[in-house]
């Protein structure tokens, strides 16, 4: 949010930014990690790793071009594996950069201004991440062009009753609305890199991803608009995302789907890891680029308070699932609850409910919610957490259904595992160049916040 | 004034301040003084900046309503056009023109299109991009991105003078004046 940023006089909690900066020296801080900080050995040797995970992907990707989706575990019954479990999982991580740039923008919650852009790129990578999955899924994804309405020589056209069609709409949107909020987000901090940029070439490259911006008034009353309007839609976007994910499930009629729990419950679980990853990267990103006076203590401990809100919402879901497997009477719904807790994936069960439900609780104290250490290995725990509760869902509900002889059981492959790795590898990289190629923290945004930016308008001349 | 006074060759005037709140004033008193032409500039939005300098008009809400409107309306329509004329598909003798199945697609296209019309539309009429301006003719701009806050009048102001018009800017107490080549 860049306007009527009012830090509260009384507000006696840490402060969003350190005192003592001043507008310039904000940009400077933030371009100088981009501009001129030499690339240290760390960031090499990170980069070779993530960066060989990444083509471990490709390799992966490559071997199920050629052979197709046989070399996963997947099978009748379990057609669905590891694929959409990631992808669920991904698409839910990226839901907390859009919660953080959209809803809290419109909220006035100026504590985002600083974690904003980084947890915008989150999302973008995190939904790339997520988009190779079905699309590797279709087992001929270079048709998948299909999915989309085109006049075509076959003469057909997709069905709009589908939530797996209604799902390639709202990925899409999400993906594209997503990526011009952060350009947008962007274009006055390219003006602030090109102006501070030493050499002609780097110059060049941030002028021309500046578009020519010159700070005008005019532009501003133009770009708050639209940026503002911009929030407005993405907040009811993200919202519909995890929904129309969870109608994958949902109308569908497995049991342990077919819940209309599922969108709510989908939507908080996906802030929840989402958060979780915000907290994984920007406790480490912190530490190393020295941006403690701007992701202060202050940011870290409310994000762990929306991690634990959103934490018992999910497990409210939980409970309701169970309450209702036992109310409903239905023999199916009451079997699958029996199955998740003592069939062959209890243990799975078991670890999801100790990491999403009782290892959170810590963050109820202080201590646990501003000690770096812990909060980075809850966040870890959770991440997990979510992503065996999409596990849970998937394969558990689909290994058991309605007749017995219909059974199976699901055991990913090494392609699988490859695949799913390679994409954490292909996120990371596209993490580690971001912090060196873009300024990580919105410095106009974060300049708004400064007591200095507010102007006190002469009572004479008011019209 | 005659139009011999005017020079084609100067873009405007351009004024220097170091503070947010020295620029607004400045701003209020250019625009009181009868300056038409004006346009401040500074390294994050300002409040009431807008409407010192007398810019009120701001078509990117109606522009986002069109998009939005034609995003959602397309959509509707292309879903409707395909499930019941072209494409039919009987499941069970349930009706083909199915409405709940096709608010989704609707909503994501209203979003899409209304999202990118913002952006779109924005720049646009910002006239960006725009590789080559004048303001930056002026080496001090520079810091226009970083720390200070600068307020120009044009020269096709009706009430330019390069003389007059520069000195009332001195009379605001600038760091400097300069004049801005085109």
């Amino acid at each position: 949010m860049a306007t009527n940023t009012q830090i509260p006089a009384a507000d006696r909690r840490v402060p969003v930014i350190a005192p003592g900066y001043t507008f310039s020296s904000i940009g400077e801080k933030i371009s100088n990690i981009v501009l001129s900080r030499p690339v240290s050995l760390g960031w090499i040797v990170g980069f070779v790793i993530v960066f060989s995970m990444m083509n471990m992907l490709m390799i992966a990707l490559g071997y199920l071009f050629i052979k197709g989706t046989g070399i996963w575990g997947i099978n009748i019954p379990i057609g669905w594996g590891f694929a959409i479990v990631n992808f669920v999982w991904w698409i839910g991580i990226g839901h907390a950069g859009t919660l953080i740039s959209a809803i809290l923008c419109l909220l006035r919650q100026t504590w985002r201004n600083s974690i904003n852009r980084f947890a915008e790129a989150m999302t973008l990578f995190a939904v790339a991440c997520a988009g190779i999955f079905p699309l590797a899924h279709t087992g001929r994804p270079w048709l998948a062009y299909w999915l989309f309405p085109y006049p075509n020589t076959m003469r057909y056209w997709p069905n709009f009753r589908s939530p797996l069609v209604w799902d390639v709409f709202a990925v899409s949107t999400y993906f594209t609305i997503s990526l011009v909020f952060w350009f947008v987000g962007l274009i006055p901090d390219f003006a602030t890199m090109r102006d501070r940029a030493e050499s002609t070439l780097v110059q060049r490259i941030y002028g021309l991803l500046a578009m020519g911006w010159r700070g005008s008034v005019r532009h501003w009353h133009r770009y708050e608009t639209a940026y503002l309007l911009l929030a407005g839609l993405a907040t009811p976007l993200v919202l519909s995302v995890h929904t129309v994910v969870s109608f994958d499930f949902a109308v569908g009629i497995v049991p342990g789907w077919h819940t209309t729990i599922f969108p709510p419950y989908f939507v908080a679980g996906a802030i929840y890891s989402g958060f979780a990853m915000v907290l994984c990267l920007a406790i480490p990103i912190r530490a190393i680029y020295g941006l403690k006076d701007f992701i202060t203590e202050r940011h870290l401990e409310t994000s762990a308070k929306v991690m634990l809100a959103t934490g018992l919402i999910v497990a409210y879901g939980y409970g309701m699932e169970a309450f209702m497997g036992w109310y409903s009477g239905s023999q199916s719904d009451s079997f699958l609850l029996w199955n998740r807790l003592h069939g062959p994936y209890r243990l799975s069960y078991m670890a999801l409910l100790a990491c999403n439900i009782l290892i959170p609780q810590v963050l109820w104290l202080r201590k646990f919610r501003v000690s770096t250490g812990w909060l980075w290995l809850i966040s870890f725990i959770v991440l997990v957490g979510m992503w065996l509760e999409r596990f849970i869902i998937v394969v558990v509900s689909l290994s058991r259904d309605f007749l017995n002889s219909s059974w199976g059981m699901y055991y990913p492959t090494k392609w699988d595992w490859m695949t799913f790795l390679g994409t954490i590898g292909m996120f990371l990289t596209a993490m580690w160049l971001f912090v060196r190629i873009l300024p990580m923290i919105s410095i106009f945004e974060l300049r708004t916040l400064l007591p200095e930016s507010q102007v006190h308008e002469p009572a004479e001349v008011k019209q | 004034m005659t139009d011999s006074m005017k020079d084609s060759s100067i873009y405007g005037l351009m004024a220097e301040f170091d503070s947010a709140q020295e620029l607004v004033d400045a701003a209020h008193k250019t625009h009181e003084a009868g300056y038409q032409k004006i346009d401040a500039y500074s390294p994050f939005p300002i409040e009431g900046l807008a409407e010192a300098i007398g810019f009120h008009k701001n078509s990117v809400p109606l522009v986002v309503l069109i998009g939005g409107l034609i995003g959602g309306i397309s959509a509707y329509a292309l879903q409707y056009w395909v499930a019941v004329i072209t494409y039919p598909v009987n499941v069970g003798g349930r009706p083909y023109h199915s409405w709940p199945s096709f608010i989704i697609v609707t909503f994501e296209l209203t979003i899409l299109f209304g999202g990118l019309s913002a952006a779109v539309g924005m720049l646009i009429l910002n006239g960006l991009p725009m590789p080559y301006h004048p303001v930056f003719n002026v080496p001090e701009f520079a810091k226009a991105s970083d720390d200070k806050f600068f307020l120009v009048v044009f020269s096709s102001d009706p009430n330019y003078d390069a003389v007059r018009t520069r000195a009332f800017l001195n009379g605001l107490a600038p760091r400097m004046v300069a004049e801005v080549p085109s």
